[in-house]
């Protein structure tokens, strides 16, 4: 067996170990045969210990072999070869995936380990699991991908498992409300996706990474387009990053995601889905270094993200809300790092910050209860002292910037009010003017009457009564 | 021509229609429904029949084996191709589910007598290449749900109009269209009107009231049937396709693509289940007929992927919607049901339907909308990704409408609303065919390729006009003739 044989398998097994968990799941579900919380907490701890055994076997025979690009083929997995279309299925290992495939693998593996005890005896047990099961996949397609359209399908699965999963408590309206709203920032961000990846197909006529990004591996690679089509697609596929990470003007979805179960919260918001826009600008960092502009485009967009992170979460009063705020500040900066072209530093950043945040969010609730139990033992608050260090001048900009971090810079609000509030009302008119048509012609009324509510205008998290007069108002 | 094994064609046509009488006469609405399944299941068998044994043949068309109405009339009225293969076993399954996932209270409302004879005229429909019978049997199947809307007491005026301006323009154009030579202007009018009339059909912005009113006002059931076949991208097919010049062809696709969009939007501002699903629908069958009138390889390839994608699934969506509706009674989407917990199977089959639709990854929904998609773009470059935006905005529509009737509360009932078997069983089957398609989508790729070529080629047959017959000279002999 030689190395380039063993290296197929060792991939396969990376990729076929998340897909046959999911297979076994769905199956089970779908044919009504439901699996006992063992089995599938088994199930769960095999298919990740493969998959992480296989991808860290890679890293070691890449670096004993001095390999720095290993593919692997699944060939075609449907074509037209007269027209020249194909949708070519191929993995990539290479400093970029490898270290991410991995660390996709342990955190899964940790929050595996960690649910299989949190959500014990809960009736969504299983669809908690299933939800995953398309989360560990979708991240390992996404780490992987050798072709941009591989790499969507992934991006379209963990779209999908984090919008369910923050819906898991879905007999109270709140959280579904605010998966319908991640759901929806998800599609625009998807749509920009594939926008991107079809016109990057158009321009270099082909999907693969390897094509799009020139000769070189990872981060050496040239990007083969010019400077203007690098800036559309480089705009596009930043907006595509940004609806995804929850960068400016999208933030506003981050903390309302953690109204899932802290172990989703962790593992997507945390850790794993809130870095994937920031992958993805890794993974066509060449295409970001043709265009001056789209870089400075990236570093604006990093840094005022990490500011605006950074003043939110100084005000929340939930610890949740306040670590998925910490997060956009980090994610913000890792993305200024992408922009001034430290690859390597942002890559470390993401897996530092990913493995810090994801202990973070596990600890949060029990901290709670150990704070209580510490309290109770003194017999007073840990609160420390506050105001002796308060600066005494400047008060007029501190309100105005405390208002501003309340209102979490009105991005929520400014999207509704200047999005959706008239898409809303421009459909809303047309609807009533067709049932005016309708009416006019058989003299009878029609029966969807009463003022229809948008899917895109949901409750804010009710953390507080500002945020749900906005709502309410917006639910004319 | 060759010859198929059996006289499937004839036998799938004449069963239902058959059985449309014997149900007719029959008063226990139980026993008529289980006839009815039969006779739909058998149906559904020889469609099925017909399809692998033209697989065996390798050639564009074929009639039937002992083709009576060959015999008599010395035409092949009813032959089947490339195009037509897939679809009459689509058209039979949809029937077949529908009549088998219809619960007990509702066969008193549901009538199993028309929704047969409705089922032998659409296969009779699909399996025509005569434009004089296509557009005879169209004419003919708007009358069933007309029937039921008198039955109903409900006001028919928009319905009527509608489809009687479909059928004026579908006799005026192909009048026209015989009575002209190839390339001439009096052709590019007939081209014109059965365009128009395709649209109407097919519920293209801003001719699409009659389709929310017929969703209003119809049984769910009969509303499905009679729109999720597609019968208005079937007579663009076989009428415009063929003899339209390439600009009317990319004006449909433009009108089509705006309403795509159009629908989509309208889709995410609606409260009631059925108005929200008639305008889903409306988006993705005008995504349809964007592939169809690109005219291009992928394109037409792309298109006919996804007539037979959203037939699928938005036919398994329209029957848990029904299902639902069953149970409820009419769904408004103003508030939440929360019926998850109740009927954990429909909710996900509604969610799989739902994303097969939108051309989830996985779904046979994907192929359909990538090739429609690139075909789009290459058409139109700047405005094709205007396909792209359309599919994201039907998927937050539903995924806005699952989550309003399956979750956001806790749904109180005494009753058990559980899915029942039968139930079970037609989400199994759709269930299976979504993600198997989605899984191996080469076999259905390749042959709705071949198909696609086929149709192109045909259309380059019939439109390419003899020299001193082209548009352009028929235009200048108009102008002389008016001078003098």
């Amino acid at each position: 067996m030689d190395v380039d044989s063993i290296f197929t398998f060792l991939g396969t097994c990376v990729v076929i170990s998340p897909a046959a968990l999911l297979l076994v799941f769905g199956l089970t579900s779908l044919l009504g045969f439901p699996l006992g919380e063992r089995i599938m907490a088994r199930c769960t701890q095999a298919s990740i210990v493969t998959g992480l055994t296989a991808a860290v076997l890679i890293l070691f025979m890449m670096l004993a072999t001095g390999t720095r690009h290993v593919t692997v083929e699944f060939g075609n997995w449907f074509m037209i070869p007269e027209q020249h279309f194909h949708f070519h299925v191929k993995f990539l290992f290479d400093r970029l995936s490898v270290p991410f495939a991995i660390l996709s693998f342990v955190l899964c593996g940790t929050i595996g380990a960690f649910t299989t005890r949190y959500l014990h005896r809960e009736s969504g047990y299983r669809r908690f699991f299933l939800c995953y099961a398309v989360f560990v996949l979708g991240m390992i397609l996404s780490s992987l991908a050798g072709t941009i359209e591989t790499l969507f399908i992934g991006w379209e699965l963990v779209g999908l498992s984090s919008a369910l999963l923050v819906a898991y408590f879905h007999e109270r309206p709140a959280p579904v409300r605010n998966a319908q709203r991640v759901w929806s920032v998800y599609r625009i961000a998807d749509a920009s996706f594939l926008i991107a990846a079809l016109t990057l197909h158009h321009l270099t006529g082909e999907g693969d990474f390897d094509g799009l990004m020139g000769s070189g591996s990872w981060p050496e690679g040239q990007a083969t387009i010019s400077q203007g089509h690098a800036l559309f697609v480089g705009l596009l596929l930043l907006v595509a990053a940004a609806g995804k990470s929850a960068l400016v003007p999208f933030s506003g979805w981050l903390p309302r995601a953690m109204e899932g179960p802290t172990p989703s919260s962790a593992v997507f918001y945390g850790s794993l889905s809130v870095h994937l826009g920031a992958f993805l600008l890794l993974r066509v960092s060449p295409v970001l270094e043709q265009s001056t502009t789209l870089c400075v485009a990236v570093v604006l967009l990093g840094l005022v993200s990490a500011v605006v992170g950074a003043l939110i979460e100084r005000v929340q009063t939930d610890v949740k809300s306040a670590l998925a705020f910490a997060s956009l500040t980090q994610v913000g900066i890792i993305v200024m790092e992408i922009g001034c072209g430290l690859r390597y530093i942002a890559l470390i950043h993401i897996i530092g910050h990913a493995c810090m945040r994801t202990l973070q969010l596990l600890r949060a609730p029990t901290l709670l209860h150990d704070y209580h139990t510490l309290e109770n033992a003194i017999g007073g608050h840990l609160t420390g002292e506050s105001g002796s260090n308060e600066p005494k001048n400047g008060q007029r900009v501190r309100t105005w910037l405390y208002r501003f971090a309340l209102e979490r810079a009105c991005l929520d609000a400014s999207l509704d009010r200047f999005i959706v509030r008239p898409f809303v009302q421009a459909f809303r008119w047309c609807n009533q003017a067709e049932e005016r048509w309708t009416r006019f012609l058989s003299s009878r009324g029609s029966t969807n009457s009463g003022p229809p509510p948008s899917p895109l205008v949901v409750s804010v998290t009710a953390n507080t009564s500002t945020d749900n007069a906005v709502t309410e108002a917006f639910h004319v | 021509m060759s010859e198929l094994h059996l006289p499937w064609l004839e036998i799938s046509i004449l069963l239902p229609l058959i059985g449309a009488l014997v149900v007719c006469l029959v008063q226990d609405r139980d026993v008529a429904r289980r006839r009815c399944l039969w006779i739909c299941g058998l149906t559904f068998v020889c469609a099925v029949g017909e399809w692998l044994d033209f697989g065996t043949l390798h050639v564009f068309e074929a009639h039937d084996h002992w083709d009576m109405i060959e015999a008599v009339f010395h035409k092949d009225i009813f032959v089947i191709d490339e195009l037509s293969a897939p679809l009459l076993p689509l058209a039979a399954l949809v029937y077949l589910l529908t009549v088998l996932a219809t619960v007990r209270t509702k066969v008193d409302r549901f009538t199993f007598g028309w929704a047969l004879f409705s089922e032998a005229l659409l296969l009779a429909t699909l399996a025509c290449k005569e434009p004089w019978v296509i557009i005879g049997l169209l004419i003919v199947s708007a009358l069933p749900p007309f029937f039921e809307l008198v039955a109903r007491g409900k006001c028919t005026r928009v319905y009527v109009f509608h489809m009687s301006t479909f059928a004026a323009l579908l006799v005026a154009g192909q009048t026209l269209h015989d009575l002209s030579s190839t390339g001439s202007i009096i052709s590019v009018t007939a081209a014109v009107l059965l365009a128009l009339a395709a649209l109407i059909r097919s519920g293209i912005a801003p001719l699409h009231c009659w389709m929310t009113d017929l969703f209003e006002k119809a049984t769910f059931g009969t509303a499905l049937l009679y729109v999720t076949p597609l019968a208005g991208a079937y007579a663009a097919m076989r009428l415009v396709l063929p003899i339209a010049p390439d600009w009317i062809l990319r004006a449909v696709a433009l009108v089509s693509l705006a309403t795509a969009v159009y629908s989509a939007c309208m889709a995410l501002v609606q409260t009631e289940a059925r108005r929200f699903f008639c305008y889903l629908f409306l988006s993705h069958s005008s995504l349809v007929l964007v592939g169809l009138e690109l005219v291009t390889p992928i394109g037409l390839t792309g298109a006919l992927c996804v007539w037979l994608s959203v037939g699928m699934s938005l036919a398994g969506f329209g029957l848990t919607l029904r299902a639902i509706e069953a149970r409820t009674g009419t769904l408004t989407l103003k508030k939440f049901h929360g019926l998850y917990d109740h009927t954990p199977v429909l909710a996900a089959f509604f969610l799989l339907t739902g994303l097969a639709s939108i051309g989830f990854p996985g779904t046979i929904g994907f192929v359909g909308a990538e090739l429609v998609l690139e075909g789009a773009v290459e058409v139109f470059p700047a405005i094709g990704f205007v396909v792209v935006l359309a599919s994201a905005l039907n998927g937050i529509a539903i995924m806005h409408a699952y989550f309003r009737i399956f979750t956001g509360t806790r749904h109180v009932t005494s009753v058990s609303l559980c899915a029942r078997p039968r139930e079970r069983l037609a989400v199994l089957v759709l269930t299976l065919l979504i993600l198997g398609g989605g899984f191996f989508p080469q076999p259905g790729v390749e042959s709705r390729y071949h198909a696609a070529i086929a149709l192109l080629e045909h259309r380059e047959i019939k439109t390419t006009p003899p020299p001193d017959e082209s548009a352009i000279s028929s235009l200048v002999a108009w102008f002389t003739a008016t001078k003098h």
